[in-house]
């Protein structure tokens, strides 16, 4: 799970890491040799990629299928799974697709408000048993999925909580504090005090200094975490099965409708949902290139 | 990579921390949530383990004992599962290091001079993470079933024998906790090769080493901290995993794993001592062989 800090860190594009260039050493032209590494790795590198693509494509593919009830075999190319997604089994798949859009604003929105104040504590406020709040912190990422979601199954069960909605949302909420404060963390450590000093040299008082200073330039951390705890929640399935009684979640709906089989619907869902998270992902590329472009053109 | 990312909080120089109540304001309400929904779970997860059948109760009715047999008729019942769930999830973590060494390496070092290259390749290894996980998994069972053209192939070139099949098989298990877990391995590899200072692996040519001796002497020590935050990252999560090694997935009757046992005595058999104590093993499995394993990799620092 925590690779995902990466993808939304790394190429959510929203967070710099400005310390990397000087580590690394000057790039001087070296003697060339021909080596292994120069069109083994390559070829390698290539057929790993197609390796890696082979499901989207296929589940990209699938999604014109002209299929049936279930969408294994290859029946002909249409639009109308893509034109008609809610009208399969009275829009269950719709449904649960909803459901998991409602579930992952609500859970990213409280957990991004809980995990960057945590995370400002940590990097700017002295206090005790730091060491038991960072395991704490540390614990939830430790731990196997099925272990998170059968302890709160446990927890609900003792207490009488019946499973709904709400308790995948709180569910949701537990597993995403962390990474954003890993996610976040990250950003405060490498704000420059200095603005801030200014701020408050400005006679700001510590309110405005916040809101004016602070805040805006933790947004792009703060954005990072809010995607990455959305993508959690949007593809967990292990600790909603666990919590969510009789709600159907994207993933739960697949889960159980595999054993007789998924219509192609799932498919055109699944394979929206990629190209929007690929567009954003893109944008914040193009958006980051661009801003260092403009800002090395004004440094000069 | 978490790991590494919490680690930097002593280590970095940091601005002068203050005291202040705010900090107190800041950090409760979070913490007492992960108190609540994390810690509070954990500890009624270990009594439930200990649990035993209300004596009048219904099915799935239970009583708060100190049963600790549970734990001795979990172990005889499903050793198995418990060893299947380790030996899996060993092999794609190894399966998973293997393959993307070599691409971290080629983003992280070869393509450095090429910044678009660069993130275009970190997009596509991030790619699958933006499809649902189960259909990725549903889609290679369908890719590798026995009617497809991958598996009909082979076997008419006589690579598969006429009675060969994927699905339901410990390979195709194996092979779809290894297929799932990659991006995991790769981005903190990729991570650490990034920061890999090159000059470093000149001076090992200049001292007469070849390839594969800087290969083995330089490159493989200076990236440790990434192989061991990827191992964890994939070995952690596969060996929880149920998905794959579901019978509407990748696995069949012989390939159950942990995971699917607890789901099986949590959700259907309403069995809830045996799924808390099954929990509870996996953790602490874990949390040995997690711990065993950074003391000996030393990368301490780590956790």
């Amino acid at each position: 799970m925590s690779g995902e800090v990466q993808a939304a860190a790394v190429l959510g594009g929203l967070t710099e890491s400005e310390e990397l260039e000087d580590r690394r050493g000057p790039q001087r032209p070296r003697r060339r040799r021909i080596g292994l590494g120069d069109w083994l790795l390559p070829v390698y590198v290539t057929l790993a990629f197609i390796f890696l693509l082979i499901p989207i494509a296929y589940t990209f593919v699938f999604s014109f299928n002209d299929s049936l009830k279930s969408n294994i075999a290859w029946r002909g190319f249409t639009f109308d799974k893509w034109l008609n997604v809610c009208n399969v089994e009275g829009g269950a798949v719709c449904e649960a697709f909803g459901n998991s859009i409602v579930i992952g604003l609500v859970s990213t929105v409280v957990a991004t408000t809980l995990g960057t104040m945590i995370a400002i504590a940590l990097v700017r406020y002295r206090f005790r048993a730091r060491s038991s709040i960072s395991l704490l912190l540390f614990l939830p990422m430790a731990t196997p999925e099925v272990v998170l979601g059968a302890g709160l199954a446990a927890q609900f069960l003792a207490v009488g909580v019946p499973k709904d909605m709400l308790t995948i949302i709180l569910a949701h909420t537990m597993f995403c504090i962390s990474f954003v404060v890993v996610t976040v963390k990250a950003r405060v450590a490498s704000l420059d005090p200095a603005l801030e000093e200014a701020g408050r040299d400005l006679y700001g008082s510590p309110r405005q200094v916040f809101w004016r200073v602070t805040f805006p330039l933790l947004t792009p951390g703060i954005m990072a975490a809010a995607l990455l705890s959305f993508a959690l929640s949007f593809d967990d399935f292990i600790i909603t099965n666990f919590n969510s009684g009789s709600v159907t979640t994207f993933p739960k709906y697949i889960y159980i409708s595999a054993s007789r089989g998924i219509p192609a619907e799932a498919n055109v869902i699944a394979s929206a949902v990629f190209i929007v998270a690929l567009a954003i992902v893109v944008i914040a590329q193009v958006s980051r290139a661009a801003r260092a472009k403009r800002l090395a053109a004004e440094m000069g | 990579m978490a790991f590494a990312a919490f680690a930097t909080t002593e280590a970095q120089p940091q601005v002068t921390r203050r005291k202040s109540p705010i900090a107190l304001f800041l950090l409760l309400p979070g913490i007492l949530y992960l108190v609540l929904f994390f810690l509070t779970p954990l500890i009624s997860l270990i009594l439930t383990s200990l649990q035993a059948p209300s004596e009048f109760g219904d099915i799935g009715v239970y009583d708060y004992a100190f049963n600790w047999q549970n734990y001795v008729t979990v172990i005889q019942d499903y050793w198995p599962h418990i060893l299947r769930s380790f030996g899996y999830a060993l092999l794609a973590t190894v399966f998973a290091l293997l393959f993307s060494y070599p691409i971290a390496y080629f983003i992280g070092v070869k393509a450095r001079r090429r910044p678009l290259l660069q993130s275009l390749l970190l997009v596509l290894v991030i790619a699958p993470f933006f499809i649902s996980f189960l259909l990725r998994t549903l889609a290679w069972k369908q890719i590798l079933s026995d009617e497809s053209l991958i598996i009909t192939s082979l076997k008419a070139i006589g690579l598969l024998g006429p009675d060969a099949y994927f699905a339901g098989t410990p390979f195709a298990v194996v092979f779809g906790l290894t297929y799932n877990f990659i991006p995991f391995m790769t981005l903190p590899l990729y991570t650490t090769l990034e920061r890999l200072d090159t000059r470093y692996l000149e001076a090992g040519s200049d001292l007469y080493a070849n390839s594969f001796t800087v290969f083995r002497k330089v490159t493989i020590p200076l990236s440790m901290p990434g192989i061991v935050a990827g191992t964890l990252l994939t070995f952690i999560p596969a060996a929880g995993d149920y998905v794959n090694a579901s019978r509407d997935f990748l696995g069949g009757p012989d390939t159950q794993m942990m995971g699917n046992v607890i789901e099986a005595n949590f959700l259907v058999l309403l069995n809830y001592p045996a799924a808390a104590a099954l929990s509870i093993i996996l953790m602490a499995a874990i949390l040995v062989l997690v711990g065993v394993y950074v003391k000996r990799s030393g990368t301490e620092d780590l956790l």
